[in-house]
């Protein structure tokens, strides 16, 4: 078994830009006064000649990014998801997205996990705004080990990314040894036929473990990790549905936009099961620490195996 | 300059102002008033001032111009194609489907468009993205924005401005078309902006006002710019809507509304005739 590491996805996020800008002398790092929180401060320290801090003014972050993209560069801009994808929603759709140019945006913070800041900060809209754009690569990490390799795939990959990032230290779940992160590749972690269990993000591990748990009772759930929503792996998608015939989706993001509506995009044109969503259900979250909140909202363990439990009693 | 040059530029800018007529024209749609209030900052640019190479758009030691007032390009179409970047006949299908030449600059698809823009206040930040990559690459390109007088109201402009400032991008000048007119009305009605020198000198920009129809004014301006050492430049240009063409001049009306048969007609007459007198004193 791999060593698990204990970390938020955002310092691995920080952790991999370092070692990716040691051999790529293109990356150029952004932040809107959130080095300390994003963790692009890890980058600042090593390379402060390439961090460029633009204070609180994202929309214009965004702008300069996409200026340096068309000047060569590989800028990769950070921001809580709140304000990277909503504040600076249009000047990523406009200076970024549509001429297609190379900019990385990091959104961190995302989900109600942000915890105590409450709803103002808690983003569950991200994944929706950004996988709505032409062209944009959307990238959901679930742990240490897929936040490095995510981050490098993002870099290598010409043309605009976000990836989410998340602010509580979560355990990882993967094995660096034998794990390949592939752009638009689901990842089945746990085999079964009852049900297929498709998940993203920081939740991944709470539904690995449910699945486990129900192993137990008998009942033999498919796990998958979508690691990218967008492009989404349709094959995965039908192929588990085919097999299963009932689909669950669990995500840190209103059931409204996510993974769970892209899930239902899928099947819908090409093999109609039932979904059951689960997510944040439309509505804003609240202050809090960030395992009750997930706790409240129903995203951890025992809620998940609650959930597949019934699904497969019907 | 000599008197020569600045008939040269004057005959190019008077073509550039045809240009956006029958761009507009054929497109039933566009931009025409803030296209000639343009005209003539974006003629000097592309003729005398920036170092570009038609025939390699994305060399990559250019010079940048990001036309930050996006809506403004059919004149800078005009100027593009005058300058050899692609056929002329081009701005006859502007605004059509499947045409090169899109409603606002597309990057992708025009040659010599340096970013795509069309959403205000948009370019200004590309810009510094531009000079910024110049700084870090330890490159001598220059890079230069236009923005509309109406654009400035856009927070957006400032957060840019006092990027700029804060780092140090002497190789920027935003020039600001002052025609004094935006959609809704004049632009001190809608939503005052003076005093703007004011403004941009307190973000930290060396600010030079001309009159934006003036080439002599316009070249000593940018030639200035290039003297500034430390802090970017702002050149806040005045200028007449509609410059060119004597029915659209000074008119709020003519800032998206494109010329019919006749007014098209007329239009083209004028800046003729304009074009034969120059040439004529040649």
């Amino acid at each position: 078994m791999a060593e698990i590491i204990k970390k938020a996805t955002r310092e691995s996020f920080g952790m991999a830009l370092c070692e990716l800008a040691k051999t790529n002398k293109d990356i150029v790092v952004f932040d809107a006064d959130l080095a300390a929180a994003t963790k692009t401060g890890i980058f600042k320290k090593e390379f402060p000649e390439r961090f460029i801090d633009c204070g609180i003014a994202e929309g214009n972050m965004i702008g300069v990014a996409a200026g340096m993209a068309a000047a060569g560069k590989i800028p990769v801009a950070a921001s809580f998801a709140m304000f990277a994808t909503g504040r600076a929603f249009e000047q990523i759709r406009n200076s970024v997205a549509y001429p297609h140019l190379n900019v990385k945006i990091a959104g961190s913070h995302a989900g109600i996990s942000t915890g105590e800041d409450g709803a103002t900060h808690q983003c569950i809209e991200d994944i929706g705004i950004m996988r709505t754009i032409p062209g944009m690569v959307v990238i959901n990490p679930a742990d240490h080990y897929e936040m490095m390799a995510a981050t490098k795939a993002a870099v290598e990959y010409v043309g605009p990314v976000y990836i989410r990032l998340g602010r509580l230290a979560i355990d990882s779940f993967n094995d660096p040894s034998t794990y390949k992160f592939e752009l638009g590749k689901g990842i089945t972690l746990h085999e079964g036929n009852d049900v297929a269990v498709i998940a993203t993000g920081l939740v991944v591990n709470e539904a690995l473990k449910a699945v486990k748990e129900l192993e137990a009772e008998g009942i033999n759930a498919r796990l998958i990790n979508i690691h990218t929503i967008k492009p989404i792996d349709r094959e995965i998608i039908i192929k588990a549905a085919k097999e299963t015939g009932r689909v669950i989706t669990v995500e840190e993001h209103n059931v409204i936009g996510g993974l769970g509506s892209a899930v239902s995009e899928v099947l819908s044109e090409e093999y109609p099961v039932k979904i059951t969503k689960i997510g944040v259900n439309d509505v804003f979250g609240y202050s809090g620490p960030a395992l009750e909140l997930l706790d409240k909202f129903g995203l951890t363990q025992p809620h998940i195996a609650k959930v597949i439990r019934d699904v497969v009693k019907g | 300059m000599d008197s020569s040059e600045i008939r040269q530029l004057k005959i190019l800018a008077a073509k550039s102002r045809m240009g956006a007529i029958l761009g507009t024209y054929h497109a039933k749609s566009g931009h025409p008033g803030g296209s000639l209030s343009a005209a003539d900052i974006m003629t000097y640019l592309y003729f005398k001032e920036m170092n570009v190479k038609p025939e390699q758009p994305k060399w990559e030691d250019r010079d940048r111009f990001v036309l930050s007032k996006g809506h403004c390009c059919p004149s800078l179409y005009a100027i593009l194609a005058l300058k050899g970047y692609f056929e002329w006949d081009e701005l006859k299908v502007l605004r059509h489907v499947g045409a090169m030449l899109q409603g606002h600059p597309d990057m992708k698809g025009t040659p010599g468009i340096d970013m795509s823009t069309g959403s205000l206040g948009q370019g200004i930040s590309a810009a510094c993205g531009m000079a910024l990559a110049a700084k870090l690459d330890n490159k001598d390109y220059r890079v230069y924005t236009l923005l509309g007088d109406g654009e400035v109201e856009e927070g957006q402009v400032w957060e840019a401005a006092m990027f700029a400032s804060h780092q140090n991008l002497d190789n920027l000048v935003v020039i600001v078309d002052q025609n004094g007119l935006q959609i809704d009305g004049p632009v001190e009605e809608i939503a005052g902006i003076e005093p703007l020198d004011k403004k941009f000198e307190s973000f930290g920009f060396e600010v030079i006002k001309i009159d934006g129809h003036n080439f002599e004014e316009i070249k000593s301006a940018l030639d200035k710019a290039k003297t500034i050492k430390g802090k970017p430049t702002a050149i806040l240009a005045k200028t007449i809507k509609g410059k060119g063409v004597s029915f659209m001049e000074n008119q709020v009306g003519w800032h998206g509304t494109a010329p019919n048969k006749e007014q098209y007609e007329q239009a083209t007459a004028e800046l003729q005739a304009e074009i034969d007198r120059l040439e004529g004193n040649c």
